[in-house]
């Protein structure tokens, strides 16, 4: 170690308060996690979707679906990232003005949920298709004998029969959501990674802030898995424990 | 501990969408559709600058493909011990072990990479023990640091996947090899450690496409891959979509090269009945 550890770390450069960075920090873990709660319900919607409609849907649809699983999971988020990112703006902005409005400044939030949204889309569609596979076939034979429609199916025996076999998909899905958001760094929006950067670079204090902000995304990864673990009991109650 | 295996299996891309049936109607139409489009990009964007950057390209593609190999099989080397460990070794260890998996799968791979460069970069210099040792030249460039995070982070990835590998290899096949007399090394090498990569064989070709896509980030730290020369470009061409959509294109026909090649590695092993 250093001679004098008294002048490598500086506690108080964590403070809260505006002289420390601490508040900052808090700030950008706060819009990580509304990036990362975003986008992961966008995703899970999108793979909803996608699932059913890769399972149910017509020979054009499901060609199209897996034209889009198979390309995002095959280029890298960094390189989808940018790509929606101005993709997205520029497309939103040229039908704003083909519908006679002005160009509008679209908010990073959006923009980065909108991503991660995208992104997550493709892996829950297929997290969600093994799900629904393993639903017993003979349960939605029974749905459609008793009449029900196939909206009701969904809702009352597929959706919550496929939610034990989803679950460790989905839960690794968010884990990653988490994370991915520090790519949007990369684009500027302000999360917790780019402002720990900034702190660092202001004070000189890298490894301090990197080490504070890899304990917040460890934190948020561990709170995460205490309430899958809840979430996920719930989901399997009444099922034989499988060894 | 299958059901963690799997999970990884479904998110990562590890098979190929087939080729068969690709005549039917509605195909051709679709193909029809997606040939206008490739030709509209290609006529209407602007790809003159392509020539006149192949040469960079490659060279970022070669550095990519580096990466990528390099910190594999570094990773893969650090994950054997790391999976074992965590089955069979003291409870130390074990902690140690899991401790390490838990905090490397917790962050991002971003800010694990930015703690190596700008954290221990920073903190080097001032030591005169590091500066005047031979490793003082390498420890100036950045990549070594890209190296260091990628190979960390497959290492705690691929070790839970060894993890479970390891301990899901049947007992009685251990039993038999000792039975046989061999010492424990030579169980570990005739039996357990091939039995275990086989387990993992799929799971390590998803782990290696994701971490294909780990690779742009080095380009963060001033590293000059593929992803690095296609920034370069749209800074000095001032174009958005073209060398991005290039870029996509390159990592999607590297993703398919790698994805056929554990196919056909994975076919050449024999497995009975299953």
């Amino acid at each position: 170690m250093a001679a004098d550890p008294g002048t490598l770390i500086d506690w108080s450069l964590l403070a809260l308060s505006p002289p420390g960075w601490g508040g900052v920090l808090l700030g950008g873990l706060l819009n990580s996690i509304k990036i990362a709660v975003g986008g992961y319900a966008l995703g899970l919607a999108l793979g909803t979707g996608g699932a059913f409609g890769k399972l149910y849907g017509g020979p054009v649809l499901k060609d199209l679906l897996e034209v889009y699983t198979t390309l995002v999971r095959a280029i890298p988020e960094l390189v989808l990232i940018l790509l929606l990112y101005y993709a997205g703006t520029d497309l939103l902005n040229q039908m704003l003005a083909a519908m006679g409005y002005g160009p509008v400044d679209i908010s990073g939030l959006a923009a980065g949920i909108f991503v991660i949204g995208v992104v997550q889309g493709a892996y829950s569609t297929e997290v969600l298709r093994g799900a629904i596979k393993a639903v017993p076939a003979g349960q939605i034979e029974a749905a459609r004998a008793y009449g029900m429609s196939p909206a009701q199916i969904m809702r009352r025996i597929t959706l919550p029969a496929m939610l034990p076999h989803a679950i460790p998909g989905l839960s690794n899905l968010w884990l990653i959501a988490t994370k991915d958001t520090a790519l949007l760094a990369v684009v500027g929006f302000s999360e917790l990674t780019l402002v720990t950067r900034q702190a660092a670079g202001s004070t000189k204090a890298y490894l301090l802030f990197f080490c504070a902000a890899g304990a917040l995304y460890l934190a948020l990864t561990l709170v995460s898995n205490v309430v899958i673990r809840i979430i996920e009991a719930r989901a399997r109650r009444g099922m034989a424990a499988t060894a | 501990m299958s059901g963690e295996t799997s999970t990884i299996e479904v998110t990562a891309l590890t098979d190929l969408p087939s080729g068969r049936d690709l005549l039917k109607p509605h195909r051709i139409a679709l193909i029809a559709i997606a040939a206008v489009m490739v030709f509209c990009i290609a006529w209407f964007m602007r790809w003159d600058w392509l020539p006149e950057y192949a040469g960079r390209l490659a060279q970022g593609v070669w550095v990519t493909l580096l990466m990528l190999f390099s910190t594999a099989s570094l990773g893969f080397l650090f994950a054997v011990p790391l999976g074992l460990v965590q089955v069979t070794g003291p409870w130390p260890l074990k902690m140690l072990a899991k401790g390490f998996c838990t905090v490397i799968r917790g962050t991002p791979l971003l800010l694990q990479l930015w703690l190596l460069y700008y954290g221990l970069g920073s903190l080097f210099p001032q030591y005169p023990e590091i500066r005047q040792s031979f490793l003082w030249p390498y420890l100036r460039e950045a990549w070594p640091y890209g190296v260091a995070a990628l190979t960390i982070s497959f290492a705690a990835y691929e070790g839970e996947v060894m993890r479970g590998a390891f301990a899901g290899v049947p007992a009685g096949e251990l039993e038999a090899a000792r039975a046989y007399g061999m010492s424990r090394w030579k169980v570990f090498r005739r039996i357990w450690l091939p039995r275990a990569v086989h387990r993992a064989l799929p799971t390590l070709n998803g782990e290696t496409v994701l971490q294909l896509k780990s690779t742009p980030l080095v380009a963060t730290i001033t590293v000059v891959d593929v992803y690095a020369v296609i920034s370069k470009i749209r800074q000095t061409t001032y174009l958005t979509y073209e060398p991005l959509l290039f870029l996509a294109l390159i990592y999607l026909c590297l993703t398919a090269i790698l994805v056929v090649a554990f196919r056909t590695l994975e076919n050449k092993i024999p497995t009975r009945g299953a």
